[in-house]
Order: structure tokens, then sequence, then C-alpha cells
């Protein structure tokens, strides 16, 4: 038994190194995309410290509102920038109707709120696009396709294309988001907004604009995961449970923090793949489900403020 | 440790007589604290005898509140020794230090906002009740006549502080002022032996100063309760407090009566400055 | 006008103590129970018994034992379907070891098991607050569901891979499976419910629910009282566990009369978290009002498309609960986050002074 867990899984991985290259890559490929989600959460509690539940459904509904715009006979491209407008407008409500009237509210309140945000979007989605699992427009996007297999080890490992330009694609977006924090006027304001609301409505900076812009950037981080997600699985709301990850993933990273999204969500996507696929068959296989969320916990409790958080002192 | 309580003046039947009173109640030896690289506290001793109004003073930043956090278990210091009533320890729980008899209040204010005044202070009685959870499940018979017993203690303390009218209130929706009252009221239904308190007249207006000032001298005459007060106020210190301490940059710079203190050269540089 | 205290003097602390300090209140409370488990099973029709009040009794049960948790300790729980899955299986395990003895026995030591399995995901509270314990709640809600799914033993190697609820009989009539009446499995839930609700009350009128309390509003706080924070948080788990457990099995028992384990998935704990914020975090009458809401909505929803002549499909329908849903979580949180429990204070102090403003 104790060999079956501590010893063969280890035997398995140097007897046949491109099975573990193989699942290595799946897992960094899994990370990416739960890295992107996770971006979303953090874009939005940086700048208005809501704990955005339905980043994840935000998710779906921006692939979903491409796909059925598409279906509807909107050329490809035409129907990406009609969904960047969706976004925009989402933003732009959920400023209005839940952000701003909630303003001063306890945090848990506004978590609640995205609660309902969640639900909404789910009824909203299916009832103008239909809940029926719909493909992806990877091809009518000119996205690349088809598998790349290379030799290696001993063996074969095949690289998705579409993964290789998801990832790159999430590289660009991660650099131009850093870019646009640290350079630019907005990207300032953003993070004197995190800080302090009160300190920057005293200095001029308009809350609800910054809310509209953040809403807006997170929207487009969900379009660009739901455009990957899409092209790797299908379109519907089963991704609400994938979307849950990123709870994991942030408390890896902690909540505030970039590149912790970003480490925090390769950490888990290969973690649980290789736990999958060398420890799940020891109890019966579809572990997948809950071990992201044992490692995260594992880590908590050993480093509660996250991979890149300072240390919490608590003051009283 | 009895919990018989009776009317009148005689609030506080927990008399600890262990240390007589003029003894040392409570002694730090040594006390260093640092956070990472920043030392809040450095090499700080003072005692606090029993039955005196003790204050510790210093400009802002000097490490005041930190020492309280020492004291009742809150932070644990990297070196150093801390005794209460002879017993030494260097880390302990807060929760033990409670047990002990120490009680406190906050800087800013740390009541239960969801409860009401009645409930705040019934929480502080939480030490003193001894039915289990099962008496709990059923609460009639003893775990309500429990309930009533401590409510009679928890009646005197309304009675004391003059906050009868808002016995029901949610704290959170009363003035600051009776906030800062509630808090006293919650920390004297611990029936401490000591108590410390931070900044208790922080934000008031005179009145509001006047009757804190006249609560806590009760509290230090009637009850016998030993004190420990952070205040900024120098009228205020000079006039409740038996001995000052004086903190500056987490080290101590005086310590003594009020009036040796006061003319204390290294007092008088911390607080008007001092040209270099 | 019906509605005053005055001339009701209290003379004695236990009078003021008391749950319910007013008469009229008393009254009502009597009226209600008189309601509940007199007229309903005697004039209620079946349709109105097993799909509108057993579901509601139970929901509402889930609903205040995760209030216990999350409403009166602050501590977040998305895991409460599978601390309910917990209590649905052990008492599907034990009814199956053990049929001689009776069901109501079995459902009640379930929660037990469910208490025991909520104390090991709440010892991580120790270390993790808020957002940051969903994950802890998480890991229950999905470790659980999976062992729903993975271990057959838990479901008697069924090859359904459901848990069916055998026959049991209560005084020699059947309570579970299909000769069961309705009104009996009713009652049984009725009378389960409001014992648990009772002692609820109880719990968190004394010392226990203001420990919850203090913890919730201000740990720290707390801890300096003498107030120790994981035996606290724990009681809440464990407590707050046991309730969810017991309205598992009576889910499965007494209503659906058999599940399988995508009943006890992550989608049923919303749910009840949302009954939890309608209905009013931090209180007891709330769980009900939030469970009644939540659970009746999409009832009325439904009989009132076919009542406007508009013939929409049931999927439509679903979408559109969703949305109205979402929207009443949002609006409720708008315009009083306190919950449908506030809106009732609020109704009973208008009432109080009635004609006049105050």
């Amino acid at each position: 038994m104790l060999y079956n867990i501590f010893i063969d899984p280890f035997v398995q991985m140097a007897g046949a190194p491109d099975l573990l290259v193989q699942a290595l890559w799946d897992g960094l490929v899994s990370g990416v995309l739960y890295a992107l989600i996770a971006l979303g959460f953090v874009l939005i509690f940086k700048a208005s410290g809501v704990f955005n539940f339905a980043q994840g459904i935000m998710v779906v509904f921006a692939a979903l509102t491409l796909v059925g715009l598409y279906e509807k006979g909107v050329p490809a491209y035409v129907a990406l920038a009609l969904t960047l407008v969706v976004m925009f407008l989402l933003a732009v409500a959920v400023e209005r109707v839940v952000l701003r009237p909630l303003v001063n509210q306890p945090d848990i309140i506004l978590f609640m709120a995205t609660f309902g945000l969640t639900y909404f979007l789910i009824g909203f989605g299916e009832l103008v696009f239909g809940g029926n699992p719909k493909a992806m427009i990877t091809a009518q996007l000119g996205l690349p396709r088809g598998v790349i297999d290379v030799e290696m080890l001993g063996g074969r490992v095949s690289f998705q294309k579409i993964d290789i330009a998801a990832a790159v694609i999430a590289s660009i977006m991660v650099a131009a988001l850093a870019v646009f924090f640290q350079k630019t006027r907005i990207g300032r304001a953003l993070r004197a907004v995190a800080d302090s609301h009160k300190a920057a409505l005293s200095v001029g900076i308009s809350l609800n604009q910054i809310w509209v812009i953040v809403w807006f950037a997170a929207g487009v981080v969900a379009l660009a995961a739901g455009i990957m997600w899409g092209a790797r699985s299908e379109v519907s709301f089963a991704l609400e449970i994938v979307a849950l990850k990123a709870l994991p993933v942030l408390v890896l990273g902690g909540f505030t923090s970039v590149p912790g999204a970003i480490v925090g969500g390769l950490i888990i996507g290969v973690g649980e793949k290789l736990g999958e696929f060398y420890w799940g068959p020891l109890v019966g296989g579809g572990i997948e489900t809950w071990l992201a969320y044992f490692i995260a916990l594992a880590f908590l409790l050993f480093r509660p403020q996250g991979l890149f958080g300072e240390k919490i002192i608590e003051r009283i | 440790m009895s919990n018989q309580i009776i009317g009148g003046p005689g609030l506080f039947s927990r008399r600890d007589d262990s240390v007589a009173k003029g003894e040392p109640l409570l002694t730090v030896e040594n006390v260093s604290l640092r956070f990472g690289g920043v030392r809040a506290i450095s090499d700080v001793s003072f005692d606090i005898r029993k039955g005196e109004v003790r204050a510790i003073i210093g400009p802002n930043g000097a490490g005041k509140t930190s020492m309280l956090n020492v004291i009742n278990g809150f932070y644990h210091p990297q070196e150093g020794r801390i005794s209460f009533r002879g017993q030494t320890r260097r880390r302990m729980r807060p929760s033990h230090a409670a047990a002990q008899g120490i009680s406190r209040t906050f800087q800013n204010v740390a009541l239960f906002k969801g409860m009401s005044t009645l409930d705040n202070i019934m929480a502080g009685r939480t030490l003193h009740m001894k039915r289990g959870f099962f008496w709990q499940l059923w609460r009639h018979g003893p775990a309500l006549d429990e309930e009533i017993r401590h409510r009679r203690v928890v009646e005197e303390i309304i009675d004391f502080l003059e906050i009868e009218a808002v016995r029901k209130t949610p704290v959170g929706k009363l003035p600051y002022g009776l906030q800062k009252r509630v808090e006293l009221g919650r920390a004297l239904a611990m029936e401490p032996d000591l108590l410390l308190l931070d900044e208790p007249m922080a934000g008031m207006n005179l009145e509001e100063k006047e009757d804190m000032c006249r609560f806590i001298l009760d509290v230090n005459n009637a009850f016998g309760v030993t004190i420990a007060l952070i205040e900024h106020d120098m009228g205020v210190v000079m006039d409740l407090s038996d001995r000052v301490v004086v903190l500056e940059y987490g080290r101590k710079i005086a310590d003594g009566a009020p009036d040796e203190v006061k003319a204390s050269q290294a007092v008088i540089d911390a607080y008007l400055g001092v040209a270099h | 006008m019906l509605y005053r205290e005055t001339g009701q003097f209290k003379t004695s602390y236990k009078a003021d103590m008391a749950v319910f300090p007013i008469r009229q209140d008393r009254i009502g409370l009597a009226v209600i129970l008189l309601l509940a488990f007199v007229a309903t099973p005697l004039f209620g029709s079946a349709f109105l018994l097993s799909a509108v009040m057993i579901p509601l009794l139970v929901f509402a049960l889930a609903a205040l034992g995760l209030n216990l948790l999350t409403g009166y300790t602050g501590q977040l729980s998305l895991g409460t379907a599978g601390f309910m899955g917990v209590g649905a299986y052990a008492c599907y395990k034990l009814t199956t070891f053990f049929p001689e003895v009776n069901l109501i026995v079995w459902i009640l030591a379930s929660g037990f098991f469910s208490a025991a399995v909520g104390v090991l995901f709440g010892l991580p509270s120790l270390r993790i607050k808020g957002f940051y314990l969903a994950v802890a709640t998480l890991a229950a809600q999905f470790f659980l569901q999976w062992c729903f799914i993975r271990i057959p033993w838990l479901y008697n190697n069924n090859v359904s891979g459901a848990i069916e609820a055998p026959v049991r009989t209560l005084f020699g009539m059947p309570i579970t499976g299909p000769h069961a009446t309705p009104e009996l499995r009713y009652l049984v839930v009725l009378s389960i419910v409001a014992l648990l609700t009772w002692i609820a009350s109880n719990l968190v009128h004394g010392r226990v629910g203001r420990s919850w309390m203090a913890v919730r509003d201000m740990d720290i706080a707390a801890e300096l009282m003498g107030i120790r924070l994981l035996p606290t948080k724990l009681l809440a788990f464990a407590v707050s566990s046991f309730y969810c457990g017991v309205a598992g099995a009576l889910m499965v028992f007494l209503w659906y009369g058999s599940a399988e384990p995508e009943v006890f998935s992550i989608s049923q704990s919303f749910l009840i978290l949302f009954m939890v914020i309608i209905g009013g975090l931090g209180s007891l009458i709330g769980s009900f009002f939030g469970a009644a809401l939540i659970y009746g909505l999409p009832i009325v929803l439904k009989s009132l498309f076919p009542m406007l002549g508009l013939s929409v499909g049931a999927a439509t329908i679903e979408h559109i609960t969703f949305m109205v849903v979402g929207a009443m979580i949002i609006g409720f949180l708008i315009v009083e986050p306190h919950g449908l429990a506030s809106i009732w204070r609020t109704i009973k102090q208008k009432l109080r002074v009635w004609p006049f403003p105050y």
C-alpha cells in the first residue's frame, strides 16, 4: 500500500518520461485556463474589493454570446466584436445595478450579490441562446487547429496547436495588463482605488468609471478564457464547476496578485493532472474533482497569506 | 473562585488575595517584540502593583498598544518574561489570559456590532458560565437559572455605567461615547483582577471624558480593580494615575509618579522634540 | 391595535429573557403550530403535503443548519449539500444494517455522522477565515460527492448507484416507500423540524449563541474575553452539520424516496445558501422565509404562466426562474441586506406603534 502511494507513481514517471511530459503539458494547459479565470477575479478584487463569484459564468456567457451570435448568421469576427460590446454593456450594467447601490456594504454582501449575478446570467444566457452545449467556432476565428506530435524521450508527445495558441494569447494578455496597470494613468487610478476607495474619491478619481473599466477588462479576459476553453471541449454551463477551481488558484496565489494567479493556476493545473494520472487509479479515479481544493487547503495551513502575499499581522 | 453575586457594592466577589495590595500584580521583564525587521518593543521592564492605576503614555507609535497586546497574550514577545500573580510565562493564548483575570478595552471600539448592549455584556460573563452544551440544548432549568443569575450581575454593571436606556439596542447603532462605555461594561463583566484600558477617552468631548474618569476611578476604588491605562490626554493621566511609564520608539524612557515623570527631561524631549 | 405590548409588564428577568416576550407573539406561534400540526394534514391535498410542505420543511431545516454556521458564527460554507449527503448515506447504511430499529432513531443518529464530518472539515477554520474558508468547504463538497459515487459500499453496491429508501414503519404504519401516506410523512418531518428548531432557538438565545455571534462579529475581542475560538467554531460546524445531515436523511427518506449522488451537488449547496441570504443571515425564522421563497418561487412561476394564458416550455420557465432568483438576490441585498427576517422585524415594529409613526 505504502509502496503504491509513495514509490510506484515515481517509478512510473521515470519509466515512461514521455507520458510524464504529456501529463505535465496537459496540466499546464488546464492551468492556463484556471489562471485566466483567476486573473479576472484578481482584476476585479484589486480594484473594487469585490470577490466576483460570477467570473466563471462570465466566461461561459462570453463564449455563449460569441457562438450564439455566429449561429444566428453573424460573421465570426463581427460576432467577436459584438461580444466585446456585450461584455462592455454587461460591465456598465453591473456597475449601475449592482455595485453602485451596494457601495460601502460589507464584502460578504457584495460577494453574495455576485452569486445573484451568476444565477441571472445563467438564466439569461440559456433563455437567449438555449441550454444545449455548442461547439466553439475555432476555425472561423482563424485559430490554429490540429496536433503537433513530437518524438521525444522514447515516445510521442502530442501538443494541440490551439493549446499553444492559448498559452501565447494568455501571455500577451498578462503582459498587456501588467503594462496597463503600471504605466498608464488609469492603471494608477486603479491601484489607488484598490488601496482605499475614500482616498481615491477624495483626489477626484471616479469610482464608477474605474469599476466599469475593470469589469470590462475582466470581461475581455473572460472572453479569451471562454474561446480557449470552448475550443478544448464545448460551450455549456458545465464550466461553472471548472470555474470554481479558480478559488484554490486564488488561495495559492493570493487574491490581489496577478503573477500569483498565473503561478497558482499552473501549480493547480499540473498538480491535479499528475495526481489524477498517477495516484487517481489507486482510489478509483475521478479525484480531479476535489484534488485542487485539498492542494490549496494543505498550502493554506502552512502559508495563510498565499504564495506572494505579505505576512499577515493582526492588529487591534 | 465563586460565582455567587450579591447586589450592592459587593459586585465583585472574585477577590484574589494571593497578591497583597501594593505588591506587584504584573511584572514585565526585558520584553522585546519584533515584526519582521521592525522592533515594536525593545527591552522594556516595568510592573503594575495591585490596586493602582498605572498609565502607559508615549507619542504615537511608541508601542503602547503592542505592550497591552503582549500583556494579554495576543502578541508573543521574542524575548523577555511576563509574570502575572507570580506565574511567569512567555507565550500564552489570549483566552488563557482572560481566564487568569486580565480583561481589556480597545483603542478602536471592538464590540460585537450585531448584538445588543445586554448581549455584549453578557458575553463578558462567558468565562463565569459553567453549564455545558447539553444543558444549553434544553435552556429551561439549570441553564436558564444560570443565565438569570448572570443577568443580575450584568444589570448591576448597566446601572453602574448608566446605560439602562440602551440595554436592548444593537451596539452598532449607539453613539461612540456610549459604545466606549458598553465596552468598559463588557470588560468589567469578566470581573478582572487587571483591567487594560486602551485610550478609553479618545474622541470624547469634555463631558464624556469626565464621566469616563469617574467610572474608571470608581472601578478602581470601589471594586478594587487594578488598572493599566493608555491615554493621550495628559490632564487625565496626571489626575487619574498613581504611576506612569513612558515609552518612546518601543523603549522605556521614564517611570514613576506623575510629577516625577512630568519633570523628566527625556519625557519633555520626547513630547516637545529636541534640537539636535 | 391588536399587536400591543402595553400593559404587559415583565416582573422577572426570566420573563424578560423569554424567546417570545410579547403575548401576541406567543399566541401567533400557537396558532401557527396548530395550523401546521392539525389543519394542514387534515385539509391539505396530497400535492400540497408532499410537493410543497415536506420539501419546504426539509429545505428550511438545512437552511437553519447553514444559518447557524454562516449567519450566527460567520463561517462561510459552500459544502451544505455534502453534509446533507453524509446524513442521507449514513441513515441508509444504518437502516439497512439494523432494519429492526425505528427509522426516526436512525434519521436523528445520522446527524451525528455528518456532525463528525463537519468538525473534520471545520478544523482549518482555526487558521483560515472568510473566503479562504470557502475552499475548505468546497473541498468537503466535492470530496464527499466523489465518495458517494466512488465508494459502492455506501450505496450497498446497487447497480443504479442510487440509494433507495426501504419500507419502514412507525406504529405499524409505513412512513417510507410507496404506501406511506403524505399525511404521516408530513407529520414526521414537521415534528423533527419543530423539535430541532426549538433546540436551535435554545442554543442561540443562550451562552452558546452569544459565543458564536461574538466570534462572528469580532473574533479577536471574543478571544480576549476568554471565548476559545476553535472549540466555539467547531461546535458551530458540528451543530450545523448535524442539522444538515438530518435534513439530508429526511430529504431522501421522507421526500424523494430515493436519491442519486447528483442530489447532493454543489448547486444544491448554493440553493440553500441563497435561502439563508434571502431569509436573513443570523435569523432562525428567516431560514423558513428563505426556504419558502426560493423553493416556492418556481412553483408559483410554473402555475403563473398558464394562468396568464401563455404557453411556455418547462425549460424556459426554469431559465426565467434562474433569472428571477438571481435578480431577487441582488434586489434584496440592495433593499434590505439583512433579508426577509429584517423586513419581518420592521413590520412588527411598525405594528407595535400603529397607527402612529413612532
